[in-house]
């Protein structure tokens, strides 16, 4: 069959494989070896599959390809409906697919000791994997709702089973409410089928097809966007829709915390561009501001929550909020730079966010503790989580030379180029954000790392181990390689919203 | 290509950064050491033969009909926002740049030197993170260089970011000690908040002009290019233009970094670093990165003189308060931290001074003599600036403390440190010829031009400045016989500390004759300038009665000192207190944001928003419970409802049927 050389496809075979192996393995006595022999072949195969992925679309673009989606095929799923296994990919879901590469890649080191039944955690973990990657190389509304369906469910079982705290409240909660969005999303979804095309020319549910013939009724766009936006904007993370994040990541396992802010939150941001923004560029237009308002609010308002915060998960939580505001602040934007570095936000946000996750999962794996009243001075007994914890810290509020700073700038400048007072108005009180990030990340950095030791019985902790460094080593490296050459990732993504923002600006 | 061994000037602290910071321990103390200063060394001469070529050697571009260009030697695009709007990395060396390079180098080269010895060990024991201080000493000088070689002004913010991180880690280099982490936190927050200004100005200044470049924004040789300016003329936001809120903001953020009131609050705290971190970071360079920015932008800021008037207001009371308050520290490194405020604002009201009315201002036939007397200023200080904190290093290291009452009478003990340290005073308090005189009678010369009370302004400060320095020399080294607190007698400190002292000394004596107006003018044109014997004689005179009045105050043992004290108590409290600004911005954190806005949406987030949430939750259960009932599994209770059921339809359809 074509589809098998459209290289896409092994995006969701390579995890199917990796079930498939780990189902034979067993978690008795050496079993362990095998299941991460099998897990550590299934998502290095991934990060190498990304990696020509990134290749071959750079030199596919350079060497001339207009194509807004490169590596298209189609396969017929089910006639009566028009729906397709439709693959396809732009800068957008290219970088989008490697960064989840890299982090199921770092979520697999970071779980190496993962007890009890490992087994069965890294069987969902690779299924979650599975939905994400589906997501973002499919064309077709309804295969991509329905891996985002994948993507969402093995997210209650791993922090149900796995998780820690008050992990069965907070496994109810983050489900409810993103099943919730998801209700949402599936009459958004169901409403622009319906209308996906002209009177009298069969319905569709590819989301190219759709956007070209441009055939949803404005009516209809009003009921349908907020819809899908706010379908969305709840896996975003976005305000008020976001307290399932500081529950679900406090409960949550390192590695699907890892996994469930570095990519799973930008399924929504991506969902909200690709989906919503795209498909209605009139009520986009018309809507906008409401939802600015919204991500506006997340922005500052998760920054100054994260200031109080004494647990370590909360606090990220919280940044996450705000951070992810960002992402859906500036794709409402509607001009390049903004939503270029809306994505270069994704990347940045999913890279830097995953490192802390790992790194406070390592800190509470020795010192049992996430509160940072009880904790101090870590710096001294070990230097590497510690240096990774500054780094990481750094990289969030915006130094040069790390991601967060590339993806910040490319917002705000974006952003504040619009004539429109509202939205510069709004850009000026984001900027703000920077300065209050600085302080609850000095602030954490301080308490935990810095200072005396608060509690003696630490100082005979350990480390980190060998699987521990390279997990966030990976990340480290990234995390720089985005802040240091930002043009390479602003050329894959910036062609991709051309034509969008061109549509966008002529619905208006 | 010109200049293009330039990129190895920056490129070398980076690369040492980046080794000594990877290898860390796995590297010998001494080697590590070793390696950095070598390092620096091959810096600081490589950067003295660009300075040098740029300044005297022909033929690369440097001098075209007799105005001084910018070089552009490397340029390649960092990050595209659009296709005007592009962030560049790159090298561009202009005189001001030219000077820093020097700067920057040679004081950067003393402090690796001086480190060596003196931060072998901390409170008796081996100082166990000596690679990792080398390493940040590289990182610093490698953004401190960066930011002065910049090509645009989104470069410049970016080393902003870079030195300000820099900064960070090297106050809390001590990061054992509760008081140096959180000096480093309101170091970082104090300046960052300033950075949010500047960034603030970038946006609206690229907004209006459609470019970052420094040379599509002010041109070569300090001609402002009216073409980018042109259009973002005219337009003003609450009656004043947009380009002089922009051009606001923009020195806002040069303030933070510059120490201007009221952001200078960070600077003394900062004093919690090693000292020879003081030297490099917060006294010679990084600190006047502010004074560097409003200078790369000059031309603009002649264009609006309501920025100007406003850096000029800020810069004269600042040089005031800080004197003020420098008078009554009893810690030396504050002390000469506040003199460092205090010095800056020199350089930035010189600055401003040189024009009125949108124009610069005429003296001697020559244009912006303020704007060359600053950056003259900027170097002299750097050198006598750094001497000084190094000496104090040297005490300090010597009797264990940083308070004056701890040493008194060293003069004996340390002749070198003595001498090194007189000459510092002299050369900032202005007494001819000594570097700080030369630069420091070209300001007032400005300020004079400017306008009769902004001369005597700044002379009254110049005279408090010989007052305190000398205040603070005489209570070290004179005052009483020492007492020695520690096991042994303090002496001057090994060779790799006292080289430094004996070089910086030498020139803080001759950096007074270096022909700065043939070199670093805003025009590019060398200024023709001339003694003003009026002026020399006055300040001279000033200074004179300062040094005299803490001759008289100071020298020997005696109840003086306190009387005044006691006669001007109130006032003296206050200043000894900074005029409570500290307290201020504590109340304004601690109360107002974290208690009054953080903790309030905190709350809310939990009882509101998650309320909501599990509200709905609990009503699901609820309403849940009220059916559940119903579906019991008891066949009897089923049958009855079905049972009532039937009679209640029966009796309907009997109703319906008689009705």
């Amino acid at each position: 069959m074509t589809i098998f050389n459209n290289i896409l496809i092994y995006f969701v075979i390579i995890p199917l494989l990796t079930l498939g192996g780990l189902a034979l393995c067993t978690n008795a006595g050496r079993g362990i070896r095998a299941i991460r022999a099998v897990a550590v072949t299934g998502a290095t195969a991934l990060v190498a599959l990304a990696a020509y992925l990134v290749y071959y679309f750079v030199t596919a673009r350079a060497a001339g390809v207009q194509d807004a989606m490169l590596l298209r095929s189609d396969v017929m799923w089910y006639e009566p409906f028009n729906i397709k296994l439709a693959l396809g990919v732009d800068g957008v879901s290219v970088v989008m697919i490697a960064l989840s590469a890299i982090i199921v890649f770092a979520g697999v080191f970071a779980s190496w000791k993962m007890n009890p039944l490992p087994k069965q955690f890294f069987l969902w973990f690779f299924l979650l994997s599975t939905g994400v990657f589906g997501f973002f190389i499919s064309i077709d509304l309804f295969t991509m709702f329905m891996f985002y369906e994948v993507a969402l469910i093995p997210m209650y079982l791993l922090i149900g089973v796995w998780g820690s705290g008050n992990k069965t409240y907070s496994a109810m909660k983050l489900t409810l409410m993103l099943m919730g969005g998801s209700a949402l999303l599936m009459l958004g979804i169901i409403g622009i089928y319906f209308h996906s095309a002209p009177e009298g020319s069969p319905l569709t549910m590819n989301i190219l097809e759709i956007a070209e013939a441009n055939a949803i009724p404005h009516s209809w766009q009003m009921y349908l966007f907020p819809l899908t936006f706010v379908g969305f904007g709840v896996l975003g993370a976005m305000f008020p829709f976001h307290t399932w994040s500081p529950d679900g990541h406090a409960s949550a396992p390192t590695a699907v915390s890892m996994l469930h802010a570095g990519v799973l939150m930008k399924l929504g941001g991506y969902g909200c561009f690709r989906i919503a923004i795209c498909l209605m560029p009139f009520a986009a237009n018309e809507l906008a501001w409401i939802f600015l308002l919204l991500t506006g609010i997340s922005v500052v308002y998760g920054a100054f929550s994260a200031c109080v915060q004494t647990d370590l998960k909360y606090i990220n939580a919280y940044s996450s909020v705000s951070h992810c505001g960002m992402v859906l602040f500036a794709i409402l934007m509607f001009n390049t730079t903004a939503m270029t570095g809306a994505v270069l936000q994704m990347l940045s946000h999913g890279l830097m966010t995953a490192l802390f996750f790992a790194l406070i999962g390592m800190i509470y794996g020795r010192t049992h503790t996430r509160d940072i009243q009880k904790m101090g001075g870590l710096m001294q007994i070990m230097p590497y989580l510690g240096v990774g914890y500054v780094i990481a810290g750094m990289a969030s509020l915006g130094l040069p030379g790390l991601s967060g700073f590339v993806a910040e700038m490319t917002i705000f400048v974006g952003s504040f180029m619009h004539e429109d007072t509202f939205r510069r108005v709004l850009t000026i009180a984001g900027t703000s954000s920077i300065v209050i990030t600085a302080v609850y990340i000095l602030r954490v950095v301080g308490k935990l790392l810095f200072g005396p030791v608060v509690d003696e019985h630490h100082r005979q902790l350990t480390d980190a181990t060998w699987e521990e460094k390279l997990s966030t080593a990976t990340l480290i490296v990234c995390v720089a390689a985005i802040g240091c050459f930002p043009n390479f990732f602003v050329d894959i993504i910036s062609g991709s919203f051309e034509p969008v923002v061109k549509a966008l600006n002529a619905a208006m | 290509m010109p200049f293009s061994y330039s990129i190895a000037v920056v490129a070398l602290p980076l690369l040492m950064f980046l080794v000594l910071g990877l290898l860390d321990d796995r590297l010998g103390r001494r080697t590590a050491g070793v390696i950095g200063t070598v390092a620096m060394l091959v810096t600081t001469v490589l950067a003295y033969g660009v300075a040098l070529t740029y300044f005297f050697g022909t033929g690369q571009g440097q001098i075209v009909d007799g105005i001084r260009q910018t070089v552009t030697v490397w340029n390649p695009a960092w990050l595209t926002f659009t296709e005007d709007l592009v962030v560049r990395m790159g090298i561009a060396l202009d005189p001001i740049a030219a000077m820093m390079l020097v700067v920057i180098t040679t004081v950067s080269l003393m402090v690796h030197l001086y480190s060596l010895g003196y931060m072998s060990n901390h409170e008796g024991e081996p100082e166990k993170g000596y690679q990792r201080y080398y390493a940040f000493l590289g990182l610093f000088t490698f953004s401190m260089l960066g930011l002065v070689v910049a090509t645009n002004i989104f470069q410049v913010f970016i080393f902003f970011e870079m030195v300000g991180v820099s900064s960070y880690l090297l106050i809390g280099f001590y990061y054992t000690s509760p008081a140096a982490v959180h000096a480093s936190k309101k170091a970082f927050i104090v300046t960052r908040l300033a950075d949010l200004f500047f960034l603030l100005g970038i946006m609206i200044l690229s907004f209006y002009t459609r470019t970052f470049d420094f040379e599509s924004l002010v041109g070569t040789g300090g001609v402002a290019a009216s073409g980018a300016l042109g259009s973002a003329h005219g337009g003003t936001f609450m009656g004043i233009s947009i380009m002089a809120w922009a051009l606001t903001f923009i020195f806002i953020g040069g303030a933070g970094k510059s120490a201007m009131y009221p952001l200078h609050i960070w600077l003394p705290d900062a004093m919690e670093g090693p000292t020879p971190v003081s030297a490099l970071i917060h006294a010679a360079t990084m600190v006047v990165a502010g004074v560097y920015l409003v200078a790369k932008l000059f031309p603009l800021y002649v264009l609006e003189q309501g920025a100007m008037d406003v850096i000029a207001v800020v810069g004269a009371f600042t040089a005031f308060y800080a004197a003020a308050i420098a008078c009554t520290q009893s810690d030396i490194k504050r002390a000469l931290a506040f003199s460092t405020i205090s010095q800056i604002a020199f350089m930035m009201t010189s600055l401003a001074v040189s024009s009125s009315d949108g124009a610069l201002i005429e003296i001697h036939g020559g244009y912006g003599l303020g704007y060359m007397a600053s950056m003259f200023h900027l170097f002299t200080h750097a050198m006598f600036k750094a001497l000084l904190f190094l000496c104090a290093g040297a005490i300090i290291h010597a009797v264990g403390s940083n308070e004056n009452s701890a040493m008194h009478g060293l003069h004996k003990h340390m002749p070198i440190t003595s001498i090194a340290f007189l000459i510092g005073c002299l050369a900032i308090a202005g007494i001819p010829p000594f570097a700080g005189f030369w630069s420091k009678d070209e300001i007032l010369v400005a300020c004079y031009a400017k306008g009769l009370g902004w001369g005597l302004w700044m002379t009254m400060v110049a005279g408090l400045t010989a007052f305190y320095m000398f205040r603070l020399y005489l209570l070290i080294f004179f005052w009483s016989d020492h007492k020695q607190h520690g096991h042994h007698a303090p002496a001057d400190a090994h060779w790799t500390m006292t080289v430094p002292l004996i070089i910086l000394a030498a020139i803080s004596v001759v950096a007074g004759f270096v022909p700065a107006h043939d070199m670093v003018t805003c025009d590019g044109k060398p200024l023709h300038t001339q003694l003003d014997w009026t002026v020399a004689g006055s300040s001279v005179l000033v200074a004179c009665l300062g040094i005299g009045l803490a001759w008289r105050l100071y020298y020997k043992e005696n109840d003086a000192p306190e009387r005044m004290k006691a006669a001007a108590s109130g006032l003296w409290t206050a200043a000894y207190h900074r005029f409570y600004m500290d307290e201020l911005y504590q109340f304004i954190t601690h109360k107002v944001i974290f208690q009054c806005v953080s903790k309030p949406i905190a709350w809310f987030d939990r009882k509101v928003i998650d309320g909501t949430m599990n509200l709905m939750g609990t009503v699901t259960q609820y309403c849940a419970a009220m059916v559940r009932p119903l579906q019991s599994g008891k066949v009897q209770a089923y049958v009855l409802t079905y049972l009532i059921g039937a009679l209640v339809l029966a009796a309907a359809l009997i109703a319906c049927v008689l009705i």
